[in-house]
C-alpha cells in the first residue's frame, strides 16, 4: 500500500508538472495577434504588473463583479495558499514552528468558502445553469481534501513524524523506508489530492497559470506607441 | 427572423437582473445568412458542404493556433457565474445563453470535446456532458449562429471576469468559424463588400459624396455667413479625416461632421475627406476576420500616401476608434511617413480638445442652454480603446468638451458609465431590422438609467460619440416613450456653441432633428 501511494504520487506529480509545463508553452507559443487589453489599462509593463498583482492577489475584477462570489472564492484561495505552505513542512525544515502552529486555522477559511461557492452554485439560477457535473465534482473535491485534512489536525491527529519520513523517502527514492502511517482518512487525502493532481492541466483548473496569459489582462495600452504585430500576420503583407 | 411579435420592456426603476433564467426566449433571433455573392467577396464559401463537421474543426483548430486569447479563454472559464448578470442582452432577454459563459460555452462545448483530453475521454464514454463538452451536431451550428448574433462584441463581461475573458473574442472566433463554413451574416458582409467596391458602408459612390459635401457647404454659409469647406479628396492637405460614413447625411451624425468641419476651419487647419476612403466603420473586426479587417485597413494607408498628408484624424465613431487606436498600427502601419508630433491615428475629441485648450475657439455655452446633457459611453472607446495620454483619457475627454460648450451637464447612475457603460443594444453587426427586437430589448439598461436622470435632473438630451450608437438610439428611443431626437453628437453640441470668426448672425442655431418619427 506505502509503495502504491508512492508510485501514485510520481505518476500524479509527473502529470502535473509535465502538463502544465506543456500548457505553459502552447500558451506562450500562440501569438496574440492584436492589442486586446480591457480598458483603461495601464501603459506601461510595471503598470501591467500591478495590474496583475491586484488581480492575482486580491481577485480585483472578481470584487466589481460580485461580493459574495469574492468573499467565498477569496477565502478559499487564501486559505489553501496558507495551507500548501504550512505542508511544505512535510518536505522540508524551512518553516519556523511559529508560522505552522497558527496557519492551521487557514482550513477553515478554506472550507467555508468552498462550501459557499457549492451553495453559490446550485442556490443562484443563473450560475446552475452554467454549470457542468464536472464543477460540481471538483468543489466536492477541494472540499472533501479540506475537511479530511482537517480532521487530521484538529479531530484525530496524524503521526506527523510518520508522514514526514514517508515523503522524505519518496523524495530520495528510499524504496526500503516507504512507510504509510496506517491511517485511513490520511489515505483518503492523500488519494484525493493525487487526483487532484492529475486533473490539474486537463481542467479550469488551468486558470492558475493560464491568468497570466489573458491577453485582456497582461497586455500594456500602448498601440500607437509601439508597433505590434504577430508573426503569422506579418505573413500577409508578404 | 424576428417577426415574432414581442412586447417592448418596461423600464423599472432600477436596472433589474432577471433571475430566473427563461430559456429559449430568444431563441427564434438569427439574422438573414449572407448570400453567396457577398461570402464570395470576402473570400468565403458560398454555402455549407457536406464537411462541414471537419471544416468547423479545421477552422477552429485554426484559430486557436493564432488567438492566444481565445486558446486562454476557452480553458481558463472556472465558471464563476460573476459575468452572468453583466450582459445587456441576457438582462433584456432573460434568454441563459445570452449570459456572458453560456454564450461563450457554445463554442467552448465543442473546443472541450475535441481539443481538451478530458473532452475526448469523456466523450468516448459516452458521457461528454459530464465535462461541459458535446458532439458536434449540424443544428448547433445553428444555433451558434443565432446567440453569437446576440452580443455586440461590448466587453462588458470582461470587466468583471476574474480572468479578463472576453466574450467578443469568442463571439468573433465562432462568427469567423461560420462564415468559414459557409454562415456569414448578410448585413456584415454585404457592407464590407460594398467597402471593397465603392469605398464605404452606405455605397456611396465618389459623385454622390460630392455633391453631399456641397450641400452641407451650402447650408453651413447660409446659417453662418462663413464660408467653412468639407474639402474632399485635396492632395497635400495636412489633416486626412476619416469618418464613419453615416455621418454624411444622417440625422444626428451629420450635425457632427458640420461640427468638425467648423472646428477645423477655426483652427485654421488644412484637411481633407478622402472619396476611397470614406469610411471610418470596420465591420472585419466584427466578423472577426483579421484578413478583411486588414484590408479595410489598408484603404485608409492608402488614401494617407497618395493624398500627402502628415496627420489621420478619425471622426465620431465607436469600433472604428478601437481599429484606429488598437489595430491600425497593427495592421497598417508603421506611420513613418506621418508626422510624429501628433498621436497616429488621432481622435477629433483629442483635437477639439486640444484646440478648446488653447483658446482658439470662441464657445458661447449659453447657446446650448435649452439642453440638460448627459453622456453615453460608447462600449468600443470605454473598453477598448483610449483617448488623451492617460489610462481613461476617454470618459474625460468627451465629457470635458461637453462641458466646455455646455453650462448643464449630469453623468448617469456610475454602474452604467465609465468601464461599466451598457452598450447601446445596436453595436458589433447587429445594427440591423432582422435584429430590432433584440435591439430593443439589449437597449434596456441604458434607457432604465437615461429614464432616472430624466426624472431626478430633467436631461432632455445624451450625447454620443458613435455612429451605431447614434443609429441605434435614433431607432429604439421611441419605443421607450422618449424622442427619437433626444441623441445628439457631441460635436453637434460643439458646432451649436462655436461662433465663428466672422459670422454675421449670432441667432439660435440650435438645430435638432426635426424629422418626424
Ligand atoms: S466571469 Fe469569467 S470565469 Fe467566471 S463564469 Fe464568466 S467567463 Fe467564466
Ligand atoms: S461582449 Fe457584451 S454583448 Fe457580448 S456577451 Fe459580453 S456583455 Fe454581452
Amino acid at each position: 500500500m506505502s509503495l502504491a501511494f508512492a508510485i501514485l504520487f510520481y505518476v500524479a506529480t509527473l502529470v502535473l508538472v509535465v502538463g502544465v509545463a506543456l500548457k505553459i508553452m502552447q500558451y506562450s507559443k500562440t501569438p496574440a495577434p492584436l492589442k486586446i487589453p480591457t480598458t483603461p489599462a495601464p501603459t506601461t509593463t510595471s503598470g501591467v504588473v500591478m495590474r496583475m498583482f491586484r488581480e492575482v492577489v486580491f481577485f480585483e475584477s472578481l470584487f466589481k463583479a460580485t461580493i459574495w462570489t469574492w468573499i467565498f472564492a477569496w477565502a478559499f484561495h487564501m486559505g489553501l495558499f496558507a495551507v500548501l505552505i504550512r505542508h511544505g513542512r512535510y518536505f522540508h525544515d524551512l518553516l519556523p514552528a511559529a508560522i505552522v502552529g497558527p496557519l492551521k486555522y487557514a482550513a477553515f477559511a478554506m472550507i467555508i468558502g468552498l462550501t459557499g461557492l457549492l451553495i453559490r452554485r446550485f442556490a443562484v439560477n443563473r450560475v446552475r445553469y452554467i454549470s457542468a457535473p464536472s464543477d460540481y465534482a471538483m468543489l466536492i473535491l477541494l472540499l472533501l481534501i479540506g475537511i479530511s485534512g482537517a480532521m487530521m489536525t484538529f479531530v484525530d491527529h496524524v503521526d506527523v513524524v510518520g508522514v514526514k519520513s514517508y515523503f522524505h523517502a519518496w523524495m530520495t527514492f528510499d524504496i526500503e523506508n516507504l512507510i504509510l502511517p496506517s491511517d485511513m482518512v490520511l489515505r483518503i487525502h492523500l488519494f484525493l489530492v493525487a487526483v487532484l493532481m492529475l486533473i490539474f492541466p486537463i481542467s479550469k483548473l488551468l486558470h492558475a497559470p493560464g491568468i497570466f496569459f489573458s491577453p485582456t489582462r497582461n497586455q500594456a495600452d500602448n498601440p500607437r506607441e509601439v508597433r505590434h504585430v504577430a508573426e503569422w500576420a506579418e505573413k500577409l503583407s508578404k | 427572423m424576428a417577426t415574432k411579435e414581442f412586447t417592448i420592456p418596461e423600464i423599472q426603476e432600477y436596472i433589474e437582473v432577471p433571475d430566473a433564467p427563461i430559456p429559449d426566449a430568444t431563441a427564434h433571433l438569427s439574422p438573414f445568412i449572407a448570400k453567396p455573392m457577398h461570402q464570395e467577396a470576402l473570400g468565403f464559401p458560398v454555402e455549407v458542404s457536406d464537411d462541414w463537421k471537419e471544416q468547423t474543426l479545421d477552422a477552429m483548430g485554426d484559430l486557436l493556433g493564432k488567438y492566444r486569447g481565445l486558446r486562454v479563454f476557452m480553458d481558463i472559464c472556472v465558471k464563476c457565474g460573476a459575468c452572468t448578470d453583466k450582459c445587456h442582452y441576457y438582462i433584456g432577454t432573460a434568454d441563459p445563453k445570452n449570459m456572458p459563459v453560456a454564450r461563450q460555452d457554445l463554442l467552448r462545448r465543442v473546443y472541450r470535446r475535441y481539443f481538451t483530453f478530458a473532452g475526448k475521454f469523456w466523450g468516448a464514454l459516452g458521457m461528454p456532458g459530464f465535462v461541459g463538452a458535446a458532439d458536434l451536431k449540424r443544428d448547433m451550428l445553428d444555433e451558434m449562429y443565432s446567440y453569437y448574433h446576440q452580443c455586440s462584441e461590448c466587453r462588458r463581461c470582461s470587466v468583471f471576469c476574474p480572468y479578463g475573458i472576453d466574450t467578443a473574442e469568442i463571439t468573433m472566433a465562432a462568427r469567423e468559424i461560420l462564415a468559414r463554413v459557409g454562415i456569414g451574416q448578410k448585413y456584415d458582409n454585404e457592407i464590407i463588400a460594398k467597402v471593397y467596391t465603392i469605398g464605404n458602408n452606405l455605397g456611396l459612390p465618389e459623385r454622390a459624396l460630392e455633391d453631399t459635401l456641397e450641400g452641407l457647404e451650402e447650408d453651413l454659409e447660409d446659417e453662418t455667413g462663413v464660408a467653412v469647406k468639407l474639402p474632399l479628396n485635396v492632395k497635400g492637405a495636412d489633416i486626412l479625416l476619416i469618418t464613419p460614413s453615416a455621418d454624411f447625411f444622417a440625422e444626428p451624425h451629420v450635425d457632427g461632421l458640420m461640427g468638425y468641419a467648423k472646428v477645423f476651419h477655426e483652427a485654421g487647419v488644412s484637411w481633407t475627406l478622402s472619396s476611397s476612403a470614406s469610411e471610418a466603420a470596420n465591420f472585419g473586426m466584427f466578423i472577426g476576420s483579421y484578413e478583411n479587417m486588414r484590408k479595410i485597413s489598408l484603404r485608409i494607408r492608402e488614401a494617407a500616401l497618395e493624398l500627402g498628408v502628415k496627420r489621420i484624424i478619425f471622426g465620431e465613431c465607436g469600433h472604428a476608434w478601437r481599429v484606429a487606436y488598437s489595430f491600425l498600427n497593427t495592421l497598417a502601419g508603421p506611420f513613418d511617413f506621418l508626422d510624429q508630433n501628433y498621436p497616429i491615428p488621432q481622435h477629433i475629441l483629442e483635437f477639439t480638445l486640444g484646440e478648446i485648450e488653447k483658446g482658439t475657439l470662441n464657445i458661447d455655452k449659453s447657446l446650448n442652454d435649452d439642453m440638460v446633457l448627459t453622456f453615453h459611453d460608447s462600449c468600443n472607446v470605454a473598453r477598448a480603446s483610449r483617448m488623451g495620454d492617460k489610462p481613461g483619457g476617454q470618459f474625460t475627454i468627451p465629457r470635458a468638451v461637453i462641458k466646455a460648450v455646455c453650462n448643464n451637464y449630469v453623468d448617469m447612475d456610475p454602474d452604467t458609465i465609465y468601464e461599466k457603460t451598457f452598450c447601446c443594444g445596436g453595436g458589433g453587426g447587429l445594427l440591423t431590422d432582422d435584429l430590432l427586437e433584440l435591439r430593443i430589448k439589449g437597449g434596456l439598461p441604458r434607457m432604465t438609467a437615461l429614464q432616472t436622470v430624466t426624472q431626478e435632473y430633467g436631461v432632455t438630451h445624451m450625447a454620443a460619440i458613435c455612429a451605431i450608437c447614434k443609429s441605434q438610439f435614433t431607432k429604439i428611443l421611441p419605443y421607450y416613450g422618449f424622442d427619437m431626437d433626444q441623441i445628439v453628437s457631441v460635436h453637434q453640441l460643439v458646432s451649436s456653441a462655436l461662433i465663428l470668426t466672422g459670422q454675421v448672425d449670432e441667432d439660435d442655431d440650435t438645430e435638432s432633428g426635426e424629422e418626424a418619427a
